[in-house]
């Protein structure tokens, strides 16, 4: 982990996630129309916009979920436009629904388990690397996680990414339907998250306290991007806060 | 009374067979989103593949039954890469009428291969047990000491494995699955070759307690989608319970009707759940 950090270092010019000029939507219909995304190591980059802007598109785009008629996804230099999401797990890149985002007849530890299914070797350290990060999931490994609550099935559902030891965590949405107080607690563990070296890349509807912890966001709307600036900026930014922050 | 316990006992055991049949019927639907008409059809090959083991080698049926379920599972995979691989991606009506259309081809092949009369794999008299006033045969232990063992297999499998969790996930959210990189064309050859050895277990042991029929597999699929719906379709361990209800109402619905309204009795209790509770007997459990 800490040779491939100092290598990205030392080319800047290459980030972690890069989505050039994206096209893709479903039935042939454009969703997407020429978006642009980028993501650097370690960075939090936030996706803001109305209803209908195609946030939640472009993170299944990327993944390989919705395909793309044109444009291309690079990762680490490769291009992964396309490719079937075990593909995009095996490479590290780790992505978290917006709904039914666990298994929920299955316990939280089966959760655990199958979310490194992709990968080889022992799940012991990764289990207890994810347990460090939400302690909660220890407590209740053998819960089965379709009767656990919004915001620890919304750990499990992340705790399931995090599995596969990610470069890059995608999350869609992961304070839809949480009390505000575990809408703060909910980013707070991202940054957490991301304090160790993970890259996150989120579509939030939150986008004040999502903003808040980002080092960079966007405005989507209607497929194309709007705004790209730091978060503070953006927060800032009297255009942006009018259409979609809520004055 | 006696005649109660005598009928239950019946029951337990036609309610091992649906229970194994169903199990798989149930497994297929988790993770392929449709019923699978042919699965009697498997039943009675399964069967008949036995029949062929223990005449060719003189086997005891018992010994056959690893073979016919090995041979089975191939054939359930085979067909599945064959036929339905081809139209996964279509509606699931279009997989429910090609499993009908399999079951058609699977039944006559099996008249064109062993004829269409009855057949038995030993012939001759069982002496039945005398437990008191209760008549047992060796067999029917037999049978039901085999489908208990096939059940806690499933049921290791399930629970214990990477493949059988991996096929509880597909069953319970196909799309994280996918996202989570589960390979969905392994889990489902997995789910084929299981379902195909319970079915042609389901089968061997029908033929031990009856007689081998073209058939008998296909006078089985109706108790064995009461049985699946029951439990809550897509539902392993409801399949099980479902089986064993279906099974001892089918046999004690002979103390009020004719015998001959036996499968009545499995319609009438699948369209009551599918009227009072659609979801089944035992939802939310695992």
């Amino acid at each position: 982990m800490a040779p491939g950090r100092a290598a990205r270092r030392g080319q800047p010019e290459m980030s972690l996630l890069q989505a050039n000029g994206l096209y893709a939507g479903y039935g042939g219909v454009d969703i997407l129309r020429g978006t642009n995304l980028r993501v650097e190591a370690d960075e939090i980059v936030v996706i803001v916009g109305p209803n209908g802007a195609g946030k939640s598109t472009a993170m299944k785009a990327v993944f390989g979920l919705v395909p793309i008629r044109e444009g291309e996804v690079i990762y680490r230099g490769d291009v992964i436009t396309n490719q079937p999401p075990e593909k995009m797990v095996t490479r590290g890149i780790a992505y978290v629904p917006q709904e039914s985002n666990v298994f929920p007849s299955l316990s939280v530890l089966e959760n655990l388990e199958l979310g490194a299914y992709a990968l080889k070797g022992d799940n012991h350290e990764r289990l207890e690397k994810v347990f460090a990060i939400f302690p909660r999931l220890k407590e209740r490994r053998h819960q089965q996680a379709g009767v656990m609550s919004g915001g620890e099935r919304q750990m499990v559902a992340m705790g399931r990414a995090l599995m596969v030891d990610p470069q890059l965590l995608m999350l869609d949405e992961p304070t839809a339907g949480l009390s505000p107080r575990l809408i703060d607690e909910t980013i707070e563990r991202i940054a957490e998250v991301n304090k160790l070296g993970i890259g996150v890349l989120m579509v939030e509807q939150n986008a004040r306290q999502a903003l808040a912890v980002a080092h960079r966001g966007y405005v989507l709307a209607t497929g194309e991007n709007r705004h790209e600036d730091t978060g503070p900026a953006l927060l800032a930014n009297p255009e942006v806060a009018e259409m979609f922050l809520g004055g | 009374m006696v005649e109660v316990i005598q009928l239950l006992i019946n029951g337990i055991l036609l309610g091992s067979i649906l229970a194994l049949g169903a199990v798989g019927a149930t497994m297929i639907f988790g993770v392929l989103r449709f019923a699978h008409f042919a699965h009697g059809d498997f039943m009675a090959i399964g069967a008949y593949f036995a029949l062929t083991v223990v005449t060719v080698f003189n086997m005891p049926v018992l010994a056959a039954l690893p073979v016919a379920m090995l041979l089975t599972a191939g054939l359930a995979v085979g067909i599945d890469q064959v036929v339905y691989k081809r139209i996964r991606r279509v509606q699931p009506v279009i997989l429910l009428i090609s499993s009908f259309a399999t079951a058609l081809i699977l039944r006559s092949l099996i008249q064109m291969i062993w004829g269409s009369s009855n057949q038995v794999y030993e012939t001759g008299i069982q002496l039945p047990w005398r437990i008191g006033p209760f008549v047992l045969k060796p067999d029917h232990l037999l049978i039901f000491c085999a489908a208990a063992v096939l059940v806690i297999g499933v049921h290791l499998f399930l629970t214990r494995t990477r493949m059988g969790k991996a096929m509880r996930a597909m069953s319970d959210n196909m799309n994280l699955a996918l996202i989570t990189g589960i390979p969905a064309d392994r889990v489902i050859m997995w789910t084929w070759a299981i379902g195909g050895a319970l079915a042609a277990a389901a089968g061997v042991f029908l033929g031990m307690d009856t007689r081998l029929h073209p058939v008998m597999g296909w006078t089985l699929l109706l108790p064995i989608f009461a049985a699946t719906i029951l439990g809550g379709i897509g539902r392993p361990y409801g399949a099980i319970f479902g089986g064993l209800v279906i099974g001892c109402a089918m046999e004690l619905s002979t103390l009020v009707i004719p015998g001959a309204y036996k499968p009545a009795v499995a319609f009438a209790i699948m369209v009551a759940t599918l009227i009072l509770r659609p979801q089944g007997i035992i939802k939310g459990a695992t």
